[in-house]
């Protein structure tokens, strides 16, 4: 490798960076919002809204949940929000990888979504 | 006693993350007894716990690596194929291995570590290395970072990409099938095998177990395993403690990081070899 080509991908790596710290923030920030917001319910109402031991089986009964504003539902919900930012940080990732024409590693994050979401589907399945 | 609980939470939280986000750990060793033994609670709450702990701590220091461009991105995305694989893998063989071969394998491996590192202490400095791979060059792993303990830039070069994909698959498929925190694994994966400086290593594994972690959490989600007003204090705390960590680590020296590292990983040995043969070590 030349020293300007050197110079060029730590230049590429720099910026692809920057753009992945941003979006973990957010999701970060984001999902520390909603979770606090859900904390405080709890603690004002003094319950999680369900029985002891009540759990959600789906992303429709979260759903329904949010909508009747039980503060178990927007406590899982900052959880989630969490959860899913290491995937949203790899969405990214191959967008950036792509921008900056560094097809290897498009591919290379490509596989790891499709492996991801694979999992995913097994998780919910399960 | 909720306000009581939350607050012990949230304490123990912000320890976590810091331990973690310097070592490039999730915490379960830490979170598990704390809850199984201090609070009573089922294993299955303390799992998922631990999960939501992982993905804070990763995303928590993640910000902070990122910022600092300390750890390496193309060697993560690169081995995340090796433990996603892996912890698929493990998911779907799940009662095909004998669960006492693996975990006694898995934790001999983690003494072998363990000890390798300690000859690695006995030199005062920590070796670069700057021998060239083509599998290394071609994939543009080669890097460096700047020491914030010994202000320069390092320059490294990194080794045997097979031989840590192999281990990668290997934690991916410890986590797949015995449910452990693999993050120990993908430390010694990068630092011991692919010869990456010990801060880049750790602070790659950070990045990479949120992933691997994110992979398994919908099961936990919908499976009940998951208790927010336990998560929820202990994720925040965990945020704000990793944040801490990230900071910290950059100061410190390889040797001190290397220290603190080492009875952890021994710890996690022992207990698994126990486990394997039905012992439970403090969870």
């Amino acid at each position: 490798m030349t020293n300007n080509e050197k110079k060029a991908t730590s230049q590429e790596m720099e910026q692809i960076e920057t753009t992945i710290g941003k979006i973990l923030r957010y999701g970060v920030i984001i999902s520390s919002i909603v979770m606090i917001i859900g904390l405080i319910m709890y603690v004002i109402m003094g319950s999680t809204g369900y029985t002891e031991s009540f759990h959600y089986n789906s992303i429709s009964e979260l759903i329904n949940g949010i909508i009747n504003f039980k503060p178990y539902a927007i406590m899982m919900l900052g959880l989630l929000l969490l959860i899913l930012t290491p995937v949203l940080r790899v969405v990214v990732s191959i967008y950036s990888f792509y921008k900056e024409k560094d097809y290897l590693y498009v591919y290379i994050t490509v596989f790891v979504l499709i492996i991801l979401i694979i999992s995913f589907i097994i998780g919910i399945e399960h | 006693m909720m306000i009581y609980s939350l607050l012990i939470m949230l304490l123990v939280g912000i320890f976590v993350g810091i331990l973690g986000s310097i070592l490039g750990i999730g915490g379960g060793m830490i979170i598990t007894p704390i809850l199984t033994i201090g609070f009573g609670l089922d294993i299955k709450y303390a799992i998922g716990a631990s999960i939501i702990a992982v993905i804070a701590t990763s995303s928590g220091s993640t910000i902070a690596y990122l910022k600092d461009n300390i750890l390496n991105l193309r060697v993560a995305m690169f081995l995340e194929i090796a433990t996603t694989t892996g912890a698929i893998a493990g998911a779907l063989l799940t009662g095909l291995f004998n669960p006492v071969f693996l975990y006694v394998l898995f934790g001999l491996l983690l003494f072998y570590s363990g000890f390798n590192m300690i000859k690695k202490l006995k030199k005062q400095k920590d070796e670069i290395s700057d021998k060239d791979d083509k599998l290394a060059e071609k994939l543009k792993l080669n890097s460096s970072y700047y020491d914030k303990n010994s202000n320069q830039t390092i320059n490294y070069k990194i080794q045997n990409v097979p031989g840590g994909a192999s281990m990668m698959f290997g934690a991916g498929l410890a986590s797949g099938l015995l449910g452990i925190g693999s993050g120990s694994f993908k430390v010694i994966a990068m630092d011991s095998i692919m010869k990456m400086p010990l801060k880049p290593s750790s602070s790659t594994s950070n990045l990479m177990m949120g992933v691997t972690a994110s992979a398994s959490a919908t099961i936990y989600f919908f499976n009940g395993s998951i208790l927010p007003e336990v998560a929820i204090p202990m994720a925040l705390g965990i945020i704000f403690g990793s944040a801490i960590g990230a900071r910290l680590m950059q100061k410190m020296t390889p040797r001190l990081i290397r220290i603190i590292f080492i009875p952890i990983i021994i710890y996690l040995g022992l207990q698994m070899i126990l486990k394997g043969f039905g012992v439970n070590l403090l969870s």
